[in-house]
């Protein structure tokens, strides 16, 4: 990048910018749905403050929001509603799978559970834990940042 | 003192041989009409549903017919010696791995009761067998509106009478139900190194 | 009729007009389904669709053994975890015919009465958040995290402990623990005071609360209603007041009891139960009795580890209970602890096996919301959130 001090003009690759827009202002949609909520409430809460990554406002309707945080166990009657709110959100968005029942249903082995959400949608992070602690959260959300980094302007249409 | 008690050594087989010598033991006790009003009422009006009563662990629990349980329960709930205000709970129990043979009853139906006058407890089975219907107790208990569609649900019992009977916990186009005893308990297959996918 | 004066006849349109309020919704508290119909804003039916969480959790406990069952337990009413364990374990207690040592009894009541505001102040923060008052769900989260310090530094996990097992306690609480209990219990009164501040004579907050949601004792009773739900139409019944367990009868407290049964009453009555709480905990936390945390009886605790290099009997007893399990004698109980929200009862069938042939939750939550569309009826359609919130529900618990 090159800074022009006479002419006030800054040469950037598009690709950065678009980047650093795109990971500085992920705005997660509500999909709070068992145990694992809680504690995604307390990672926005004034403890761990989600918002200063950028996180300010969780979108309660899916067609404002950039990121899916699916956090808790999603049965089998829950899956076409997690599907339909996943394909209303616009490009770009991510998936962040929270918890061990979303990456891979935990402790429930058996009829009424979705094996792992990533049958159903793409997922970019998965964070573990049964729930995770707040900060594991946050973890999470830095590395999809650091994920959004590397990705190509191209790609996403 | 070692105690190498059957709770820890037996194996399945050994454990049904003792269940079977056992089936009534020492701490089985009938009810006695004399000291629960319950039994009582029971017996004086309904002796023909009643099959058995027992008090295990200060919890008393009386075995009924499922014919008349709506008159029953009404009575129970309405007497003042007892006046069971309360349903607390409503469930079943899949009899299929316990019993002995194919003639006896399949299903359990559980009334939980409670007085809010007494703070006592009683507990009502009702026998059902596979196929055969029962009276909802909607009446008696708005309560039990949707406990006795969750048991139809998970059980696949019917209950005549009741005013909205379908799936309440699985999916409307869910076929079987999920917690009888011949149903697996599904989810996916442990991977392990040995019957690892695509390897 | 001469032109121009004729006037069509009037009819009344009686078209409803349904909204879903549908699995995904902010102010569901979980994913519930309301299919309200509507006459203008007036509510004429709120149907509740559930189901949208079931786990299998059940099914799920009739495979696992006794002690391994108890992780389940945890993740039903997933804001009053420590409560589910105990009233799982006064079950299993129960039926195996166990004491309890008196240090775990009040260490119970402790653990139980913290849940119990944590619950209390997660219902405070969403239902003011739900209602627009968005600052309490900050300020309540703060004193909740504060609690979870204490779970977390008793056991390592700040929500799904499993700490209270069949016996006893998992393990005693660290040093330092019962002090830095005290000292919350010290400056929490502080904090419910300023949520009063905030709250209680607030001319939006008794516009919005009072008069709605309004159902009789009567009613209330027969729908099996229980807890504050229960108790803000005038029905004095407490669990740990009628039937006393893990010794709540030495403690001094009062149920706080409505007189209307609103929105507004439920709300004060559950302000109240954070400060009784408080003044359980006063009492709990002085003078812990010395001893044992898990029952030394070797049939259902293992033994300590120390034991294990020096006797054979402990290290078989260690070996068995932790693949095998125990064994309980052939029968049906049903044990039952004041939640948050009620009546929170496990009924157990044992057929002598190491796994239950048959665990019931009996969660109050589903009960409670059976109520919804008598409460909701002739009510505007921006008070079935206040009064979701009202009742408390937890979707985890109904739909198990």
């Amino acid at each position: 990048m090159g800074v022009e001090q006479n002419l006030g003009v800054m040469t950037v690759q598009m690709n950065t910018v678009v980047n650093w827009a795109r990971r500085n202002s992920v705005w997660p949609a509500t999909f709070g749905l068992a145990c694992c909520a809680i504690e995604m409430m307390a990672a926005t809460n004034s403890r761990y403050d989600l918002a200063r990554f950028g996180s300010e406002a969780f979108r309660a309707s899916p067609r404002q929001a950039d990121l899916m945080i699916v956090a808790g166990r999603v049965s089998k009657k829950m899956a076409p509603v997690l599907r339909r709110i996943y394909d209303q959100m616009a490009e770009p968005k991510w998936v962040i799978s929270m918890g061990d029942c979303a990456s891979c249903t935990g402790v429930f082995n058996n009829y009424a559970l979705v094996q792992g959400v990533d049958t159903i949608v793409p997922v970019d992070i998965y964070v573990p834990g049964c729930p995770p602690n707040p900060d594991a959260l946050i973890y999470g959300i830095m590395q999809l940042q650091k994920k959004i980094d590397r990705e190509q302007f191209g790609d996403r249409r | 003192m070692v105690d190498f008690d059957v709770r820890l050594g037996l194996s399945p087989a050994d454990l049904a041989l003792r269940n079977i010598a056992i089936k009534r033991p020492e701490d089985w006790l009938d009810l006695s009409p004399e000291d629960d009003p319950e039994i009582r009422l029971v017996q004086e009006n309904f002796a023909s549903e009643l099959i058995r009563s027992r008090r295990f662990r200060d919890e008393k629990t009386i075995w009924v017919r499922p014919a008349k349980i709506v008159v029953i329960l009404t009575l129970l709930r309405d007497h003042p010696d007892t006046e069971f205000s309360f349903l607390s709970d409503l469930t079943c129990v899949d009899l299929l791995k316990v019993n002995e043979d194919e003639t006896e009853p399949r299903f359990q139906i559980t009334y939980n009761l409670y007085s809010m006058a007494t703070y006592k407890r009683l507990r009502v089975n009702a026998l059902v067998e596979i196929g055969q219907q029962i009276e909802t107790v909607e009446g008696v208990w708005p309560a039990a509106n949707w406990l006795e569609r969750e048991v139809y649900d998970l059980f696949g019992i019917v209950f005549a009478g009741h005013s909205d009977l379908r799936r309440i916990q699985m999916p409307d186009d869910w076929i079987g139900h999920p917690l009888r005893k011949d149903e697996p308990l599904g989810g996916e297959e442990v991977e392990f190194s040995f019957n690892v996918r695509g390897r | 009729m001469p032109r121009g004066v004729y006037i069509e006849p009037y009819e009344e349109n009686t078209d409803l007009m349904v909204v879903n309020m549908g699995p995904q919704h902010p102010s569901t508290h979980g994913v519930l389904r309301l299919v309200v119909e509507l006459d203008g804003e007036t509510i004429v039916n709120a149907t509740p669709h559930i189901g949208y969480l079931h786990t299998g959790i059940e099914k799920t406990m009739e495979n696992l053994n006794y002690y391994k069952a108890l992780v389940c337990t945890d993740r039903e009413d997933y804001l009053s975890n420590l409560i589910n364990n105990t009233a799982y374990s006064m079950a299993v207690e129960k039926l195996m015919d166990v004491d309890v040592p008196a240090r775990a009894q009040r260490l119970r009541v402790i653990l139980n009465e913290l849940e119990r505001i944590a619950s209390h102040l997660i219902w405070l923060g969403t239902h003011a958040l739900d209602i627009g008052a968005m600052t309490l769900f900050f300020y309540t989260w703060r004193e909740r995290d504060q609690i979870l310090d204490l779970k977390e530094m008793m056991s390592g996990v700040r929500m799904m402990t499993s700490w209270i097992c069949p016996g006893g306690l998992r393990g005693d609480v660290p040093a330092g623990w019962v002090e830095k209990a005290s000292m919350f219990v010290e400056h929490f009164p502080v904090k419910i005071d300023e949520y009063d501040k905030l709250l209680t004579k607030n001319p939006i907050w008794i516009e919005r609360l009072t008069g709605v949601g309004i159902i009789s004792a009567q009613d209330a009773v027969a729908y099996g209603m229980s807890g504050p739900s229960l108790r803000g139409s005038g029905v004095a019944w407490d669990l740990r007041k009628a039937n006393p367990y893990c010794g709540y009868e030495q403690f001094e407290f009062e149920i706080p009891v409505g007189t209307k049964g609103d929105v507004y009453d439920r709300y004060l009555i559950r302000m109240e139960e954070m400060r009784q709480s408080v003044r359980i905990l006063k009492q709990a936390l002085k003078d812990i009795p010395d001893g044992l945390v898990r029952t030394s009886d070797r049939k259902i605790a293992p033994p300590p580890r120390a034991e294990l290099d020096t006797s054979m009997e402990s290290l078989i007893h260690h070996f068995k209970l932790y693949t095998e399990g125990y064994h309980p004698p052939v029968g049906e109980v049903y044990a039952a602890c004041e939640s948050g929200r009620g009546e929170k009862g496990y009924y157990i069938y044992s057929d002598g096996g190491n796994m239950p042939y048959r665990v019931k939750i009996n969660g109050p939550s589903l009960k409670n919301l059976q109520a919804l569309p008598k409460l909701a009826r002739g009510r505007m359609i921006a008070d079935v959130v206040a009064i979701i919130g009202s009742i408390d529900i937890v979707l985890g618990d109904i739909d198990r």
